[in-house]
C-alpha cells in the first residue's frame, strides 16, 4: 500500500456518539476499556468514571466525546497495527458493560492502520 | 451414544439408521418441558423478581425467543444472599459423608435427566446435541461425583510443635460464595464452580451468563428434595447490575468468575475492596502444535492428529481453550493441511438438535458479528482464507440462526487473528521450522490457558509441554476435560485453578488451633 500510516488510536461513529451522550445524560460521565479474551472479549467495556481502576501501565488510546478510551498495555502491543472505531450494535451487553442505550451495546470496529490519507 | 437416543426424537432417515433429530423444547413431544416464564431459584423456591421484570431468552438456532427469564435487580441479589446465609451454618456443619451424599444425589438426578438436559443445553446455547450428550452433561455428572469423593478425603493436619504443643489445622467453609458462569458451557461450567464450593461446605449464589440463563434453571427444577434449600441459589439478569451487585457484596466470602479480561480485572478490584479471594478464568489463544513426525505413518494416530487440529470447531469455537492457533512444521504443512481441509469441508452445520450436526450456531448475533469482523481484520492484515470465511445461511426453519462457516486463515503470528480470542470456528494457521521456533511462537501470546502438542517423540513432547507457558498442555490429545485434571491460566488467562480437588482448599479457610498441653507458665510476666 502506498498510503501514509495513520497512527493507532480510536475514532467514533455518529451513532456511538449519540449513544454515549445518552448514557452520560442518564448517569454521569463514563470511560471505556477495550477488553480481550473469552466470551465478550474484543468488546469495549463502558463504565461510569471511577468504577474501573485504571492502572499505571494502561494505555490511553484516545478520547471519544468526552470519554477516555483505554487499553491494557500488553493488549495494545498486540493490537497497535489496527486503529479502532467505537460503534454501536444491536443487543444488550452480555457482560458487565453499560449498554449503549436500551437494547444496544458498544463495539469496536478495527481497520489496519494503513488507510488513505484524509484530504 | 445410540442407546440414549431413543426418546423425544424423530427418526429422519432409514430404519436401522441411528440418525435422530430431537424435538425443540416447548414443541409437542419434546423431552424438555417449557414454561413461558422462569423466576429466580432462591432458597429452594421459585421467586419472582422484585421489580417484576423479565427478559426474552433466544435460541441461537433460529434467532427466536422461546421463553422469558427474570431480569433481576440488586434487590433479588439480596434475597438470594439472605437465603444462602440462612442455609450456611447447617450446610457448613453437615458431615462430609452427608455432603458427599448430596453431591452424589445431584449427579444421579443429572444423569437420570441427561438427555433432557442435553437437549435443553443444545437448544439454548446452540452447541450440537451430540456434544452435550457425549461431553457437557456426562462431564457435569462426573464432576459432582468427583467432588463427592474428594470431600470424603478432606483431611486436616496436625503438627507436633513440641512435646506439649500441637498445631491442629481444620478446613472450614468460607461461607457464602458468588459464582458467575460463562455462556459457552452453561451447565458444565456451573458444575465446575458449584461442586467444589458445596463440597467444601459453602452455599452459593450463581449468576448464569446473560445469553444462557435457562438450562441451569432446568437443572434447578431437579433439585427439590435433593439439595437443602438455600445451598444453591440462581438469579438471572444483566451482568452490569446483578453481576456487579453480587461481586461487590460484603456478604460473599469469595467470587468466582469466568469471562473476559476487563471484567476479570473488575472482579479482582471488587474482591480487593472487600478483601476477599477471587478466582478468574479469562480465556486464551491456545497453540496447537504439529511436529513433522505425525506424518511418519499413515495410521490411526495421524487420523487423530488431523481431528486434533479440527477440534478448533468444537462447540463452534466458543471455548476458552479453543485450539485457535495451529502451528505446523513447515516440512509437512502442505500435505497435512490438505487432509485437514478435506475433513473440514465435510463438517455438517445446522439444527443443533440433529445428532448428525457437527457445528451449531454461535450463541448470539453479537458473537456472530464479532467473528465476521475478525475474519475481515485478518484479511485486511493479509491473512489468506483457506476455507470458510463467512456467515452461513442454513436455510429452512433455521435461516434466522447465527451460523458461521468453519474457517481457516493462514498468516503469521503477529496478526490480530493470531493474538486475540475470536470465540468462533476460526483457526489461524502458520508454520514453524524447528522446535525452538515452535516454542517461541507458542509462547508469543498474552494468554496461557491451553496448548496442544502432537508428536510421536515422547522426549520432544515432554520438552515442549514443560516449555509452553500455559496451565494445560494436551499431549497427543485435545479438548479432554476429565475431573481431576487441574485447569487454569498462566499469564493474563487468569488466576486460580478449577476441576481438581485442590479447589477444596480454594473454597476453604484454614483454622489453626494451637494447643498447649503443658501447665507451666511461659515465665515472661
Amino acid at each position: 500500500m502506498t498510503s501514509p500510516l495513520e497512527p493507532p488510536g480510536v475514532d467514533v461513529t455518529p451513532a456511538a456518539l449519540e449513544a454515549l451522550a445518552h448514557v452520560v445524560s442518564e448517569g454521569g460521565p463514563v470511560m471505556f476499556f477495550q477488553s480481550g479474551g473469552c466470551c465478550d472479549g474484543s468488546l469495549p467495556m463502558c463504565f461510569r468514571v471511577g468504577e474501573f481502576k485504571i492502572g499505571d501501565r494502561d494505555v490511553l488510546l484516545g478520547v471519544v466525546g468526552d470519554s477516555e478510551f483505554y487499553i491494557d498495555h500488553r493488549q495494545y502491543e498486540a493490537w497497535k497495527a489496527t486503529r479502532l472505531t467505537l460503534d454501536v450494535a444491536d443487543g444488550e451487553p452480555e457482560g458487565f458493560s453499560l449498554p449503549a442505550g436500551p437494547g444496544h451495546h458498544f463495539v469496536t470496529r478495527s481497520r489496519v492502520c494503513e488507510v488513505p490519507a484524509p484530504v | 451414544m445410540t442407546d440414549v437416543l431413543e426418546k423425544g426424537a424423530d427418526s429422519k432417515s432409514e430404519p436401522g439408521d441411528n440418525v435422530k433429530v430431537f424435538i425443540a423444547p416447548g414443541k409437542s413431544g419434546s423431552l424438555v418441558s417449557l414454561k413461558p416464564r422462569y423466576e429466580n431459584f432462591i432458597g429452594g423456591q421459585w421467586v419472582p423478581p422484585v421489580k417484576g421484570e423479565y427478559m426474552d431468552d433466544v435460541s441461537p438456532a433460529d434467532g427466536r425467543a422461546f421463553c422469558q427469564v427474570a431480569r433481576s435487580s440488586k434487590e433479588d441479589v439480596e434475597l438470594a444472599l439472605d437465603a444462602a446465609h440462612r442455609a450456611r451454618q447447617a450446610w457448613g456443619e453437615t458431615s462430609l459423608a452427608d455432603r458427599a451424599k448430596v453431591l452424589n444425589a445431584i449427579a444421579d438426578v443429572l444423569e437420570k435427566n441427561l438427555i433432557m438436559l442435553a437437549v435443553a443445553e443444545s437448544w439454548e446455547n446452540g452447541k450440537p446435541v451430540r456434544e452435550t450428550l457425549a461431553a457437557d452433561i456426562p462431564l457435569a455428572v462426573d464432576h459432582f461425583r468427583y467432588f463427592a469423593g474428594a470431600t470424603r478425603s478432606l483431611e486436616g493436619r496436625s503438627t507436633e510443635i513440641d512435646k506439649d504443643t500441637v498445631a491442629f489445622h481444620f478446613h472450614e467453609p468460607l461461607g457464602v460464595v458468588g459464582q458467575i458462569i460463562p455462556f459457552n458451557f452453561p451447565l458444565l461450567m456451573a458444575a465446575w464452580k458449584i461442586a467444589p464450593a458445596l463440597a467444601a461446605g459453602n452455599c452459593t449464589v450463581v449468576k448464569p451468563a446473560s445469553p444462557t440463563p435457562w438450562s441451569i434453571l432446568k437443572f434447578a427444577e431437579l433439585l427439590e428434595g435433593v439439595v437443602p434449600p438455600g445451598v444453591i441459589n440462581i438469579i438471572t439478569g444483566p451482568g452490569a447490575e446483578i453481576g456487579k451487585a453480587l461481586a461487590t457484596s460484603p456478604r460473599i466470602a469469595k467470587i468466582g468468575f469466568t469471562g473476559e479480561t476487563t471484567t476479570g480485572r473488575l472482579i479482582m478490584q471488587y474482591a480487593a475492596e472487600n478483601l476477599i479471594p477471587s478466582t478468574v478464568e479469562l480465556g486464551g489463544k491456545s497453540p496447537n502444535i504439529f511436529f513433522a513426525d505425525v506424518m511418519n505413518a499413515d495410521d490411526e494416530f495421524l487420523d487423530k492428529a488431523v481431528e486434533g487440529l479440527i477440534l478448533y470447531a468444537f462447540n463452534k469455537g466458543e471455548v476458552c481453550t479453543c485450539p485457535s492457533r495451529a502451528l505446523i512444521q513447515e516440512s509437512i504443512y502442505d500435505k497435512f493441511m490438505e487432509r485437514c481441509l478435506a475433513r473440514i469441508a465435510q463438517i455438517t452445520q445446522g439444527n443443533p438438535l440433529d445428532t448428525t450436526t457437527m457445528i451449531g450456531p454461535q450463541v448470539s448475533n453479537q458473537q456472530l458479528d464479532k467473528i465476521e469482523s475478525y475474519v475481515k481484520i485478518g484479511e485486511d492484515e493479509g491473512a489468506q482464507v483457506l476455507i470458510g470465511g463467512k456467515a452461513k445461511d442454513v436455510g429452512g426453519e433455521f435461516e434466522g440462526g447465527y451460523y458461521f462457516e468453519p474457517t481457516v486463515l493462514k498468516g503469521h503470528n503477529k496478526m490480530r487473528v493470531f493474538q486475540e480470542e475470536i470465540f468462533g470456528p476460526v483457526l489461524a494457521v502458520t508454520t514453524f521450522k524447528d522446535e525452538a521456533e515452535a516454542l517461541e511462537l507458542a509462547n508469543d501470546t498474552l494468554y496461557g490457558l491451553g496448548a496442544g502438542v502432537w508428536t510421536r517423540d515422547g522426549n520432544l513432547a515432554y520438552r515442549m509441554g514443560r516449555g509452553i507457558q500455559a496451565g494445560r498442555v494436551w499431549t497427543n490429545c485435545y479438548h479432554l476435560y476429565p475431573a481431576g485434571a487441574a485447569f487454569g491460566g498462566y499469564k493474563i488467562s487468569g488466576v486460580g485453578r478449577e476441576n481438581h480437588q485442590m479447589m477444596l482448599e480454594h473454597y476453604s479457610q484454614t483454622k489453626n488451633l494451637l494447643v498447649s498441653y503443658s501447665t507451666k507458665p511461659m515465665g515472661f510476666f
